[in-house]
């Protein structure tokens, strides 16, 4: 294929071995400069897959009527896509949260999610209602409620409160973890307000739980 | 090409006249000679080699299937469980073809399992194969990813909840893992966004991966030659003076396809009675809560993913702050024992570096960080065969009491493990299933100890019966 009249090699046999460096810098800066090409052009791409423009709107809060709601039940509300459990505590669950905080992993809420305005023992604005996000601090699943105490498949001594199916995390009836569970930290408190008293706004200040 | 001027022409048949007309065109002819019809193979190829080939129609299995099943499936968080339903129902043929592809789901990690244990008895990850073996670990990443992206398109319990638990393990990764599981579902909670990718990783993205991977695993070991159960390299036997054949090879073509489309026969007879007459299996192949659809706000109460991932979602489990402490106490014994292998310089510091970065690590990172780590060291560390194993032989015809002690007790607990990511975990379980995680690893990390210490018997010259 290549022949003697090509110029490049002209110079001689020896010439046409050795590496002409001024080439092949040109070489590298051409390598370098398509490579950056390329990654810049994988960019697009890449940021396509996080959240589109809808999803990032969809964050807006939702109202819950809890007019209906008994002592001693649990209402679920989805917001963003997650339950939000309203759980309207008795005197007696209540009582409970006082008793024997030892056994829990973070019981002043120190390292959890909430709003100030609920972090106290109650986690919440008013003792009587509870409002957390469902979803456990671990890989994300939706414990279920066990509300009875001293449910004997939930071990000694059980006060009431929720346990997670998927890899076993207790909680207390305020959301707050047991010690040495799977999840480390108790279930996030989302931003709320009263709007009258039997109606809520959950997800108010836009900033997700 | 061929001076043909002295020999008159002789007439061809029409289809020999179409391979050459072909053959000048495009190198036809060479490829197939090169892949099967004139491959070389050992002649003692047993049952345990059926394996690659039922793989590899698997695959053409579940392609052809899923092209059938896009016509009528729909990626939509809002339509997906009912189209599913609908193909089941109403579309002609539809429930065959649907349990067409999740039989083979199953089958698939049944035959590439199968496959893969093959390389555990024989040796075929050693040298000169370690590139057929890793091409093969990546298939079987790719494999992994594949199935994980299928099981979430019916969008039911299962699906929604298992892709929640995965993609925050994700989440779990310190600094960058929030922002990564957003990334990854395209939502701020497992959606319409994130089954609408795993749709499109599922039936263009990684099947594309997976064929290329098989063409080069295939390649690969059509250049360095297939092992066998004597682990004998025939390639270095003299050649048979009147065939010019080593003295233990034989074509691969007629010889093992007759060999592999009987295998094909028996395995399609088992496959099609589990199809016809149990396609759930006992909700092992398809589980229940995936016939309900997928709910937001409520979690199954026994959640646990399909039988083939549970031994590594077990390791996942078993991977609690206790585990750690052992986890420590045994990278310390582990660079003590190993230490004079080590060469000097280095590696000594490199493994000191990793040493002191675990360790500050199981101390300060969470419990459920390091499950995933584990996770993906499980399948990890199946890359490193080929480097992990010294016994001087290959197969495990030759090795000694070690190494098949060794697998024996790997082999158990893979099951064992397997068997409790389908169970409810409870603390004896729990502990169970870190004595396995503890054996799981101890296959692969104590191995250039105990291959190399083990007795081994002569290999002969001639492959065996
Ligand atoms: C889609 C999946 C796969 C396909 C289609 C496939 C296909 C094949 C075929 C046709 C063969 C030759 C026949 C045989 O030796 O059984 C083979 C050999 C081999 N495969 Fe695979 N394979 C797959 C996955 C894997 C995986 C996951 C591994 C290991 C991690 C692996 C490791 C090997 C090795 C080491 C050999 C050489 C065996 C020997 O010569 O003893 N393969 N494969
Ligand atoms: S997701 Fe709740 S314990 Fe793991």
């Amino acid at each position: 294929m290549s022949q003697s009249t090509d110029a490049t090699l002209a110079p001689g046999a020896a010439g046409a071995e050795a590496v002409d460096p001024e080439r092949r810098r040109l070489l590298v800066a051409t390598c370098i400069a398509g490579g950056a090409a390329s990654g810049a052009v994988a960019w697009p791409f890449l940021a396509s897959m996080q959240p589109s423009d809808r999803a990032r709107a969809l964050g807006a809060p939702v109202e819950a009527d809890i007019s209906a709601l008994e002592p001693g039940q649990q209402m679920i509300v989805e917001w963003q896509g997650k339950p939000v459990w309203i759980v309207r505590r008795t005197k007696e669950m209540l009582a409970t949260l006082t008793q024997d905080t030892a056994q829990l992993a973070d019981p002043n809420s120190k390292r959890s999610e909430q709003p100030t305005a609920a972090q106290n023992e109650y986690r919440s604005l008013k003792p009587e209602y509870l409002v957390v996000v469902g979803i456990c601090t671990h890989l994300g699943c939706s414990p279920t409620a066990r509300f009875a105490p001293n449910d004997p498949s939930m071990g000694p001594n059980w006060p009431g409160g929720f346990l997670c199916p998927c890899h076993g995390s207790k909680f207390d009836l305020a959301g707050r973890v047991f010690a040495n569970m799977p999840a480390p930290d108790n279930l996030p408190v989302p931003n709320y307000k009263y709007l009258s008293d039997t109606k809520l706004l959950i997800g108010d200040e836009t900033k997700g739980a | 090409m061929a001076n043909t001027s002295t020999t008159p022409p002789v007439r061809q048949h029409w289809a020999h006249q179409l391979l050459d007309w072909v053959d000048a065109r495009f190198p036809l002819t060479p490829l197939w000679e090169s892949q099967w019809g004139k491959y070389i193979a050992p002649k003692n190829m047993n049952f345990w080699y059926i394996f690659g080939s039922l793989s590899a129609l698997v695959l053409a299995l579940q392609i052809v299937t899923g092209i059938f099943l896009t016509m009528n499936y729909k990626p939509d968080a809002l339509l997906a469980f009912a189209s599913v339903e609908y193909i089941m129902r109403e579309v002609p043929w539809g429930w065959l073809i649907r349990y067409m592809h999740s039989t083979g789901a199953s089958a698939f990690f049944i035959v590439v399992y199968l496959h893969m244990f093959r390389g555990l008895l024989y040796g075929s990850y050693r040298k000169p194969r370690e590139l057929t073996w890793i091409f093969g670990c990546l298939i079987f990443l790719s494999l992994m990813a594949e199935a994980f992206f299928g099981y979430q398109l019916p969008w039911g319990q299962m699906s929604f909840w298992g892709a929640q638990v995965i993609v925050n393990l994700f989440a779990a990764i310190p600094v960058i893992g929030p922002d990564l599981a957003i990334w990854i579902r395209g939502d701020y909670v497992i959606g319409d966004a994130t089954l609408n990718r795993f749709f499109a990783f599922h039936v263009i993205a990684i099947p594309l991966v997976l064929i290329g991977l098989v063409v080069a695993h295939l390649m690969a070991l059509h250049e360095t030659g297939s092992n066998n159960p004597d682990g004998i390299e025939i390639k270095k036997q003299p050649k048979d003076p009147h065939t010019g054949l080593p003295l233990d090879g034989i074509y691969a073509h007629p010889y093992y396809s007759v060999k592999d489309v009987f295998g094909v026969a028996v395995f399609l007879l088992v496959f099609s009675i589990i199809m016809f007459f149990a396609p759930e299996m006992g909700g092992y192949f398809l589980e229940y809560n995936n016939f309900i659809p997928a709910d937001p706000l409520k979690t199954p109460p026994h959640i646990a993913p399909v039988w083939y991932f549970t031994p590594y979602y077990s390791i996942q489990r078993a991977t609690t702050t206790d585990l750690l402490y052992v986890l420590a106490a045994g990278v310390v014994v582990l660079v003590a024992f190993y230490w004079r292998e080590i060469p000097r310089g280095l590696w000594r510091k490199l493994t000191l570096a990793v040493a002191a970065v675990l360790l500050v690590g199981f101390y300060f990172i969470e419990a459920k960080v390091w499950g995933v780590v584990l996770m993906g060291a499980s399948v990890l560390f199946f890359f490193l065969m080929p480097w992990l194993d010294r016994a001087p032989v290959k197969s495990i015809r030759y090795k000694g009491p070690l190494y098949k002690t060794a697998l024996a007790i790997f082999v158990v607990a893979f099951l064992v493990l397997g068997w409790l990511g389908t169970e409810a975990p409870t603390p004896a379980y729990t502990r169970l299933a870190q004595v396995g995680t503890l054996l799981y690893f101890g296959f692969f990390i104590l191995m250039p100890w105990y291959s190399k210490a083990d007795s081994h018997k002569p290999v002969p010259s001639r492959v065996t019966k």
